[in-house]
């Protein structure tokens, strides 16, 4: 098959793949442009990972088919492995090896000769500023260190597509922020970059486009703009001083922002609420109906309140099912 | 809009913008690795284990050791008469078995690494498919080159002078090694197939502890029941053993060397591409 060159990355098209039972991926159409980070957003189990690991040929679809830069990912994947790398939800690097080892084990792989992979090897650690730590082995290393290790191991020889499955979860925020600069570095140079995550905020900070996934299925797609005003905003969340005070509050609330989120916890209230400018005046009401508050946020909406907002379920709700195809997935890997 | 900003409070970066875009620009994509780089390169990182947690080595190290001395003093005298004859007889033998047992390790050792996230990496490059694979057992053979090595200067210490001298002695652990490589593709397709390190290592040496054990290494097959000793004469390991003794002696057969290496080729071509298509769809 020839490549037909395509200003799309990434086209998926009709993917599907089973274990057992479980549809894990169910008919996912993704169209990704070139040089873009594309965020694919769904719940822990909604079929990322599989998705994700059949565009990188680590597993064959049942049905549909995908190209990478025009190469198929099954009949053509030795073209496809040639471009891409990824950087897997599991750290993608040695634990055994030292950090150097690792980039130098890379790039010998890779077709650099033996002092071309020693040199690029030290770029790369000086550049994720991980040469103090060159020497030590990888299973010593932070959280965030390892991460770096793992992108700066997708990049020995820089791919023209980068497949990050969840880079920051289970990252502190500041080494979450570190990886988030880098990733806009990187697409500011104009590297693809599909980005699968459970964190709306992450999809907000860095993707261009976003695809929802759910239940093996993509059920929206847009800017995060688009996404955002679909589901009708934020919320303005009020914690009160004394709980007696709920129904003056509800009242209030409900008279500003027209109703109010149910609450578990008597002291909180929420409601929807899309402009920041009303958000304030209702807080500044509360405080005139004298109503004691002792915090106050207006934030964006959540992945739950988007998934509660597109599929009418909360991404919580399939946790165990999911993660039982998640762990079939995984066996199917071992 | 959030009330609690999240991203831009600046931080020390933990990267060098500049470099990074550097880093980026400058690399032209180099040729693709051949297949024996790639393979070298794989034996090396199996070395790079060794060299950071050497105490793995005391399997390979201690137990040949341990067997060579119980053997040769518990039943030396018993099946042979006297230590010093009978350890003529067992060290060639020891060195099949204690080779042989690390083979399973490999297996194990493939198992292990399935579990891990790297595994994914090596699976996305392009390489020749079988690199990991083959690259690992030579990495495993310096293994095995190693546990037999510690067997056969045990031996001279003991008292072990074999015939052909030191000539003799590094064909006959040759030849072991060559077909240890053989026979460690079978744990290799097994530690593909089964889910766990363990049940590799116990799947491992329910097969070749008996095997080793209805073989020449340790007795004479002639003291043997019909049955059996028709067994034990066609078993690879004792043509192996017969084999090795052969080559430390300077009386080795052509037929048995050649036996025992096409065994080793065909159990690498049986067992070779079905390791990797497992590895391939794993």
């Amino acid at each position: 098959m020839s490549a037909v060159p395509s200003p799309l990355a990434i086209e998926a098209t009709g993917l599907v793949k089973a274990f057992g039972d479980v549809r894990a991926v169910d008919g996912v159409d993704l169209a990704v442009p070139s040089g873009s980070v594309y965020g694919v957003l769904g719940p822990n189990g909604a079929g990322k990972t599989t998705t994700i690991r059949m565009l990188a040929t680590l597993l064959r679809p049942d049905a549909g088919g995908a190209r990478v830069l025009g190469h198929d990912v099954v009949d053509e994947a030795d073209a496809v492995r040639g471009l891409v790398s990824l950087t897997g939800q599991l750290a993608s690097v040695d634990e055994d090896l030292t950090g150097r080892e690792n980039l130098i084990l890379l790039g010998r792989l890779l077709g650099l000769g033996r002092q071309a992979a020693k040199a690029r090897g030290a770029e790369l650690l000086e550049a994720f500023e991980l040469a103090d730590a060159a020497g030590r082995l990888v299973k010593n290393y932070s959280g965030g260190m390892r991460r770096r290790l793992d992108i700066a191991a997708s990049l020995v020889v820089p791919p023209t597509v980068m497949f990050l499955d969840e880079p920051t979860t289970g990252l502190d925020p500041r080494s979450r922020n570190q990886v988030w600069d880098i990733i806009r570095t990187l697409a500011g140079g104009g590297t693809t970059i599909l980005l699968c995550t459970q964190y709306l905020d992450e999809a907000d900070q860095l993707a261009a486009g976003i695809a929802v996934i759910d239940r093996g299925k993509v059920i929206a797609e847009g800017t995060p703009g688009q996404l955002k005003a679909s589901v009708g905003g934020g919320a303005l969340h009020v914690r009160l001083l004394d709980p007696e005070q709920r129904p003056d509050a509800e009242r209030v609330l409900i008279g500003e922002l027209g109703s109010v989120n149910e609450e578990a916890d008597p002291a909180r209230l929420s409601a929807p609420c899309a402009e920041p400018e009303r958000g304030a005046e209702a807080v500044a009401q509360l405080h005139r109906a004298g109503v004691g508050i002792a915090d106050f946020s207006l934030g964006q909406p959540s992945l739950d309140e988007v998934f509660l907002a597109l599929t009418g379920h909360p991404a919580e709700e399939d946790r165990a099912q999911d993660q039982d195809a998640e762990t079939i997935s995984e066996a199917g890997v071992a | 809009m959030t009330a609690n900003p999240t991203t831009r409070d600046r931080q020390p970066a933990a990267f060098d913008e500049r470099a990074l875009r550097k880093a980026l620009a400058t690399t032209p994509r180099p040729p693709r690795a051949n297949a024996l780089t790639a393979a070298v390169t794989f034996g090396w990182r199996g070395m790079l284990k060794v060299k950071h947690v050497p105490e793995q080595l005391l399997d390979v190290t201690i137990t040949p050791v341990m067997f060579v001395l119980m053997f040769t003093y518990l039943f030396g005298g018993a099946i042979e008469g006297s230590t010093a004859d009978y350890l003529n007889y067992i060290l060639p033998g020891v060195l099949v078995m204690s080779v042989l047992f690390t083979t399973v390790y490999s297996g194990v050792a493939l198992n292990t690494d399935l579990t891990k996230g790297v595994i994914d990496r090596f699976r996305t490059l392009p390489i020749w498919r079988p690199a990991p694979l083959v690259g690992a057992l030579l990495g495993d053979s310096v293994r095995y080159l190693i546990a037999g090595t510690v067997i056969i200067v045990v031996g001279v210490i003991l008292g072990f002078r074999p015939d052909a001298g030191v000539g003799g002695v590094l064909a006959a652990l040759a030849l072991v090694v060559v077909f240890a490589f053989g026979l460690s593709w079978v744990f290799t397709t097994l530690g593909l197939l089964l889910r766990s390190p363990n049940a590799v290592m116990n799947a491992g040496f329910m097969g070749i502890f008996p095997l080793t054990f209805l073989s020449n290494v340790f007795v004479d097959p002639e003291t043997l029941p019909a049955g059996l000793e028709a067994f034990v004469d066609v078993n690879p390991i004792s043509i192996l053993a017969t084999a090795s003794r052969g080559l430390m002696e300077g009386s080795a057969e052509a037929s048995d060397i050649v036996i025992v290496l096409a065994v080793a080729a065909a159990l690498t071509a049986v067992f070779a591409p079905l390791t990797t298509r497992l590895y391939r769809k794993a």
